[in-house]
């Protein structure tokens, strides 16, 4: 094939010069288009990635020098403290409870989006606002609707009957109530995103297989349960890992609206780095806190080559 | 029997109704609240006996006033635009050969180092901003939107490029076959023919990247302290949240004004980010 593309230029009489001579020459082409964005993702991601390993394993703080290795010792520092250890329990129940919420309301979402109905494209329009919308911001409109003070939500239920005169709970200043809010913030956030993949899976399953389905006179739910479920599988796995990912990682809602509290509460790894590490200036030990989050990232990782490969095979 | 089927029928229309209508408020709420507090005079807001939901005073544009002329919003938001754009630039002039290569040049590679690339996406910020401050303090970066520029990218990359890859494969490559009989080079048949048909995916790409920079909370609030050179997503949680006493009205406002407009242009993109998310697991 080369050769013939070769020959083709030298009968239409084009310019053999040596630059038109590599640009042809695919094995080097390849490498050099590739080249940058792979150094990039190395200087940026990779040397990043190995600088967080060894500030784990050191005594660097913010204000020094210093660079000494200390072995485990912020490891094992770190691990016995109370705030870490609420901090990784707040951290699986923040991540796993909203995940599944969103995964089963996704799914919910998803059927009931599937049929066509008038004005579609301004539901569809609007129940994705959460997800493109700044996360910060999204969240700052929350904070207004929870206020300890002007809570719409108070407001509303009061006026309703539902609560009393005496009922006027402080969404974020009560333990259990501050995560329920921030959970529910997390919900709203990642449910587009949920939706919109399950969606792509939903409208990828073959008319026929419906059709065949309710030829047997399968009902709602069997049909549901039996055809349609198995079917979305792949692809809310897919939609569960970046929840998960975006989960478990995120500490945008918390620091908007808790900013971990009320007395840690709602902490998580991610916002206890943030805190230990860059405003209290302890790299080492913020280092050392993020680090906790590699195994679930590689647990995402495997999950997303074994979903990859199996659809190459497919 | 057929008053029963209708019924039936009624009843899970209306069923459906309901479900729709619940998600959207759930969804859409917060935005219809910023945007009604946005109008409201601080007096209104701030009397518990009113009805939240209504106007009792004339609707104002003071908040509003307030937010550009006595805050930094404008700056910030000129600040956003300007990082949205040069991260753009360099996420195009890395992402877009780096697809395509993938998608052509590199045979059976190309397919594991595209998934390679794209798990890079999901190491997250709080992972690599402790070393990545130290890094941007030691290139005396800090405090400027030059570190926002240089770190950013490393989130758009990876995903463009698996976007791109995607799209480029989606092209027939007789297309290039063809122009290299008629005497292109690769690069001339890359540059001639395929990137004038893949306009659509360089936009998606352009319109994903720009959004995720509007997004970024996490490096802008460790890089950067003085308020002047804060993006909109830092600067609104953080500056106008002055103490105890909130400025309700503008901050809404703020929100408003920075989550909307870019949400119904992302909007026309979505299903071919959701084609990307998807790893291939819908054909």
């Amino acid at each position: 094939m080369e050769a013939v593309k070769g020959e083709a230029r030298v009968l239409l009489g084009a310019p053999a010069t040596r630059f038109s001579y590599l640009r042809d020459r695919e094995e080097w082409l390849g490498p050099l288009m590739l080249g940058p964005a792979i150094l990039y993702i190395i200087l940026v991601v990779g040397f990043p990635f190995f600088l967080a390993l060894y500030y784990s394993v050191s005594d660097i703080t913010l204000g020094s020098r210093s660079l000494g290795f200390v072995g485990l010792k912020n490891f094992t520092s770190v691990i016995q403290t109370t705030k870490f250890k609420t901090s990784l329990q707040n951290t699986f129940v923040f991540a796993i409870v909203s995940q599944i919420l969103v995964l089963v309301l996704g799914n919910v979402l998803a059927l009931a989006l599937q049929k066509d109905f008038r004005g579609k494209w301004l539901v569809r329009l609007l129940i994705l606002l959460p997800w493109v919308a700044p996360i910060s911001l999204g969240t700052i409109g929350w904070l207004w609707i929870v206020d300890s003070i002007y809570s719409v939500i108070n407001w509303t239920l009061r006026a309703l009957g539902i609560f009393g005169p005496k009922t006027w709970p402080i969404w974020l200043g009560v333990p259990h109530l501050a995560m329920g809010t921030v959970i529910t913030v997390q919900v709203w956030r990642l449910l587009p995103l949920a939706t919109v993949i399950i969606l792509a899976g939903l409208s990828s399953i073959p008319r026929d297989i419906h059709d065949a389905a309710a030829m047997d006179g399968a009902g709602f739910w069997r049909h549901y349960f039996q055809v349609t479920m198995p079917l979305l599988l792949p692809v809310s796995m897919v939609a569960l890992l970046f929840g998960l990912v975006f989960t478990f990682t995120d500490m945008t809602v918390i620091y908007v609206l808790t900013r971990g509290g009320p007395y840690d509460t709602t902490q998580v790894l991610a916002s206890l780095a943030f805190f230990t590490g860059v405003a209290g200036g302890d790299l080492a030990e913020g280092a050392a806190i993020s680090l906790f989050l590699f195994p679930l990232l590689l647990a995402a990782a495997i999950g997303f080559l074994r979903i990859a490969r199996r659809s190459e095979v497919v | 029997m057929a008053t029963l089927y209708r019924m039936k029928r009624w009843l899970a229309d209306g069923a459906h109704f309901g479900i729709v209508a619940a998600f959207t408020t759930f969804a859409a709420f917060p935005f219809y609240w910023m945007l009604i507090t946005t109008f409201k005079r601080t007096t209104d807001l701030m009397n518990r006996t009113h009805n939240p939901f209504l106007f009792h005073e004339p609707p104002t544009l003071e908040h509003v006033r307030v937010l550009f002329y006595d805050t930094l919003y404008g700056r910030w938001l000129a600040n956003t635009a300007l990082v949205g754009v040069l991260v753009v630039a360099i996420t195009l002039v890395l992402a877009v050969p780096a697809g395509y290569a993938l998608a052509r040049l590199t045979g059976r590679w190309g397919e594991r180092l595209g998934i390679g690339i794209f798990l890079t996406y999901l190491v997250p910020p709080t992972l690599l901003f402790i070393p990545l401050f130290r890094v941007v303090v030691g290139l005396n970066l800090q405090d400027t939107l030059w570190s926002l520029v240089l770190v950013y990218p490393s989130f758009t990359v990876p995903f463009s490029t698996w976007l791109l890859m995607g799209f480029f494969k989606a092209i027939p490559s007789d297309l290039e076959d063809a122009a290299m009989i008629d005497g292109y080079s690769r690069l001339g048949a890359f540059a001639k023919i395929v990137m004038p048909i893949s306009i659509a995916g360089i936009l998606t790409v352009v319109i994903f990247s720009f959004t995720l920079v509007m997004q970024e909370f996490v490096y802008a609030l460790t890089f950067i302290s003085p308020a002047s050179q804060y993006t909109v997503s830092v600067g609104v949680p953080t500056f106008l949240v002055h103490g105890d006493v909130y400025f309700w009205g503008s901050l809404m406002a703020g929100c408003f004004i920075a989550s909307v407009p870019i949400a119904i242009v992302y909007n026309f993109f979505v299903d071919r980010f959701i084609a990307g998310f998807t790893v291939g697991a819908v054909k």
